[in-house]
Order: C-alpha cells, then sequence, then structure tokens
C-alpha cells in the first residue's frame, strides 16, 4: 500500500510577513506621504515669517494658555472619574461609562452647537450675567475640555484598572483611611497615567477646532487659537502661513508622542 | 484573639455560610483548604476589608465587624506582597508608624529593628520594586509588623518562593510563633507548612470549617538559629 502523497507545506514564515507588512505598509506609506508633502512645500523661511506676525503670535500665546488650562481641568476630572469606572460599582455605571464616551464620537460641530445651545438656556445665562463665555477665551477652554477630558477619562480609568487595589488595602490596615491610602499609595502609583492624560489631553486640546469654531468664534487677536488660525489664513488664500503652522503642529505634535512614550504610560493602547 | 462566629459571604455564584471559628491569644492557626475555597476572602473579613452579610468578627474579645481596617490593629500580608512600589524598603517598612504620626527617631530605631530581624539592611534604600520573592516577603511581613499588631494575617506567604528561601521564611514566622506576640493567622494549601508551624489547625472544606489543637510543631532541623522576633 503506497503513503499518501506528502502535502505540500509552506515552511517559510516570509510571504506572510511580506503581506502584512505591503497592507500595513499602505496607510504608513500615506502618512508619509502627507508629512512629506506639507514639508516640501513650506521652508524654514515661510515658517518664521508666520511666527513673525502678531496676529500668529497672539494665537500660539493663547493656544498655549488655553491648552494648559484645559489639560489641568481634564486632568483633575479625570482622576477621580477614572478612579470610580476602575475600581467602584455603582448603579447606573454603565450609562456613566456610555456618556463619558460620548464626546469622541460626536461630529466636533455637534459638541460646538450643544454648548452654543446650553449657554442660551437659562442657567447658561445666569453664568454668563458673571463671566462672558460664548464667544469669548472661556469658550475656548470649554470646547477643548469637553472633548479633552474624555481622552483622559480613558486614560486614567485604564491607568486605575493596572494598579492593583491590593495596595491601596494594605495601606487602610496599616492604619489609612480609603482616602488617605488612595492619596498616599495609589495615586502616586498612577503617576504615569496621570502625566499621559495630561499631556493627551493637552495635544487634543491643541487639534480641537469645529467645537472652538461654532461656540467660540475664530476672532482674530481676541479667541483665535493654531487650529483656527489654520482654517482663517486659508480661508483668505494664504497658504504659505496656514502650511507653516501646520507643520509647527506637526513638529508638536510628535514632540507630545515622544514624551509620552518615554514618561508615560505603559502598555495601554489610548495613545 | 479572633474570632469569626457565623460568617456569610456572598460573592457571585461563590458564598459561605455559617463560618464559625476562634484561635487563642497568641496561637498560631494554619487555615488550610482547597484552592478557591474562600480561605482569601476569610482574611479579608477579618482584616475588615470585606463585610460579610451576616455574622460577626470579635478581635481581642471585641466586636470589630463595623470597624475599617484602619481601626482593627490588623496586619495583612497577601499572596503577592502588594509592595508600595513608588516608595523605598525603608518607607514601605515605616509606612504605619508614619501614618500614625510617630517620631522619626521611633520610626527609624523600629524600621532598623525590623530590618535587623529580616536581613534587609543593605536594602533599605532600594525602591520596593524588582525585588526576589522572598526579598519582597519580608519587606511585606515587615512592614505589616511595624505597628506591633495583635494580629497577623499572610495569605500563602510561601507560595511564591523557592526551596531555600522558603526556609529561610518558615524560620522567621516560627520565631514569630514562639514570641506568642501576636495572634496569626496563615493561609496555606500546603501541609508541611501546616505540619511545621501550626499550633491550631483550620481546615475549610465545602464552606465548613473544622478546627484541631496541635501538639507543640517540630522544631527546624537548623535548630533556632534564627534570631527573635523583636515586638
Amino acid at each position: 500500500m503506497t503513503p499518501p502523497p506528502t502535502p505540500r507545506l509552506w515552511t517559510s514564515a516570509v510571504p506572510f510577513y511580506v503581506a502584512l507588512g505591503l497592507i500595513g505598509g499602505l496607510y504608513v506609506g500615506l502618512i508619509v506621504a502627507l508629512l512629506v508633502a506639507d514639508l516640501s512645500y513650506t521652508s524654514p523661511g515661510h515658517v518664521a515669517r508666520a511666527l513673525a506676525s502678531p496676529e500668529i503670535r497672539s494665537a500660539i500665546w493663547l493656544s498655549l494658555l488655553t491648552c494648559s488650562a484645559s489639560a489641568i481641568l481634564s486632568v483633575w476630572v479625570a482622576v477621580p472619574l477614572g478612579y470610580l469606572l476602575a475600581r467602584t460599582q455603582f448603579p447606573g455605571k454603565a450609562v456613566v461609562d456610555l456618556l463619558v464616551d460620548v464626546p469622541i464620537v460626536l461630529p466636533p460641530l455637534v459638541v460646538g452647537l450643544s454648548l452654543l445651545i446650553l449657554f442660551q438656556t437659562p442657567p447658561g445665562l445666569a453664568v454668563q450675567r458673571h463671566i462672558t463665555v460664548t464667544y469669548a477665551i472661556p469658550a475656548v477652554v470649554l470646547a477643548q475640555f469637553t472633548v479633552a477630558a474624555a481622552f483622559a477619562v480613558r486614560t486614567m480609568r485604564v491607568t486605575f484598572e493596572q494598579i492593583s487595589p491590593r495596595a491601596e488595602e494594605v495601606a487602610m490596615t496599616l492604619g489609612c483611611s480609603r482616602g488617605r491610602a488612595f492619596w498616599l499609595v495609589t495615586l502616586p502609583e498612577a503617576r504615569r497615567g496621570v502625566l499621559t492624560a495630561g499631556t493627551l489631553a493637552w495635544a487634543r486640546s491643541l487639534g480641537e477646532f469645529g467645537p472652538i469654531l461654532i461656540f467660540a468664534g475664530a476672532t482674530r487677536m481676541k479667541t483665535e487659537v493654531l487650529s483656527t488660525t489654520v482654517f482663517l489664513e486659508l480661508s483668505i488664500g494664504n497658504l504659505e502661513a496656514a502650511l507653516a503652522i501646520s507643520v509647527l503642529m506637526i513638529a508638536v505634535a510628535v514632540v507630545v508622542l515622544m514624551i509620552t512614550r518615554t514618561f508615560g504610560l505603559r502598555g495601554a493602547d489610548v495613545i | 484573639m479572633v474570632a469569626v462566629e457565623d460568617v456569610c459571604i456572598r460573592q457571585g455564584a461563590f458564598g459561605l455560610d455559617g463560618i464559625g471559628f476562634a484561635v487563642p491569644t497568641g496561637a498560631y492557626a494554619v487555615l488550610m483548604g482547597k484552592t478557591g475555597s474562600g480561605k482569601t476572602t476569610l482574611l479579608e473579613v477579618i482584616a475588615g476589608l470585606r463585610r460579610p452579610s451576616r455574622g460577626r468578627v470579635l478581635l481581642r474579645d471585641r466586636d470589630v465587624t463595623r470597624l475599617p481596617p484602619a481601626a482593627r490593629n490588623v496586619g495583612y500580608v497577601p499572596q503577592d506582597g502588594a509592595l508600595f512600589r513608588t516608595m523605598t524598603i525603608r518607607e514601605n517598612l515605616g509606612f504605619a508608624l508614619a501614618v500614625r504620626g510617630a517620631a522619626l527617631s521611633e520610626i527609624d530605631a523600629r524600621v532598623t529593628e525590623l530590618a535587623d530581624w529580616l536581613k534587609l539592611t543593605n536594602v533599605l534604600p532600594r525602591r520596593a520594586v524588582g525585588l526576589s520573592g522572598g526579598e519582597a516577603q519580608r519587606v511585606a511581613l515587615g512592614r505589616a509588623l511595624a505597628f506591633r499588631p495583635d494580629v497577623l494575617l499572610l495569605d500563602e506567604p510561601l507560595s511564591a518562593v523557592d526551596e531555600v528561601t522558603r526556609g529561610e521564611l518558615v524560620a522567621l514566622l516560627d520565631s514569630i510563633r514562639r514570641s506568642r506576640a501576636v495572634t496569626v493567622v496563615h493561609v496555606t494549601h500546603a501541609r508541611a507548612e501546616a505540619d511545621r508551624l501550626a499550633d491550631v489547625l483550620l481546615e475549610l472544606d465545602c464552606g465548613r470549617i473544622t478546627a484541631s489543637q496541635r501538639s507543640d510543631p517540630v522544631a527546624a532541623a537548623r535548630g533556632d538559629s534564627c534570631q527573635t522576633y523583636p515586638n
């Protein structure tokens, strides 16, 4: 009786990896092509000219201010919320979980419009009697915060999920209340996560455009931030300046990514 | 003394009903049972980290069922040690005293004393990360004993260490037992540990505990070469 024919086996894994590389490479190639295109259309001279303009300088300054404020507020909100979502059970938790992700999936213009509407409601108008929000700087911060905080909460939730609750429990047996144990043990251990959440919120705030345009407007020298600068420069046909700012923002994005990879949360797929 | 009366715990599908046992003051109790039988949960109830749905926990004849962990004077060593990774070993050992606002000199003295006994003096300035299994368990043990608790709860303290280290740790635990300074509940699934250390053997099986007194456990072949536990 003749043995059955031996099946042909691919002993090499090379074709498999080549196929994966080609498909994945399409996307990486697209990103590289975008960056190269931007860089080739501008020059250091263009960037320097843009940076010399008083409107753009004001926009840079306002961006730094509002992004930092938004990042701090985001982290301030994300730490408690992330902890509660990661460590506790409460009625309606699934709903809260869902709500916190809403700003991420909502179209940005809808976020802006909703904020605008909110401040036309009686409570919103009451607030505006004391501090002007709509079409002013607080609106920029609020618009940035609304979306950035959602990312910060996600990051902090993952952070606290990665930290074993045991250390906090041991601290309680050693004489701490839950709050003190959180402050002395859990929060220090969450440092990297906090840094990542803050950096992520900052970067996201820098890139926010839609909500700012609707809610804060894009008034030169008043509520203009870098993302709206690109829009304004494009709308008056000044491609040169728009690209120069774009390249500036790409550089900032790369720096942010490097910071989070070096000092930030390990092994979390949030950024 | 540690006593548990008619304790019921429910967690999803898992439950313990009407559990009760008592360990006399200064005795070394070993709680044995199969994996998943609820031993860790029982320790958590005694420590105050989990509320039973029914029943009482008594420590030193006091009903502590409603008290938070911080008020129970219980030292707890969980299975993985759970060291404070952002602190040094010195800070870990001194944590309980620092939290109580003890004077720096007092904290220093106690940490030195414990480090001496646990042979951790050389590693005190190190951060509590990347320690070997044996070192981590010794730090966890010292941390739990720093504030001289009435009760010490150990959750499978010898499960993550090699043979040689286990021998060293057993000697340390034996010196605690001989000092009679603290009532111990030591959870394990290894019969050898019970044979070696237990004054009282508690066996958890199918949600019931059977208790038995043991005659004086066999002294180590190495003799009493380990320093006595500094209380």
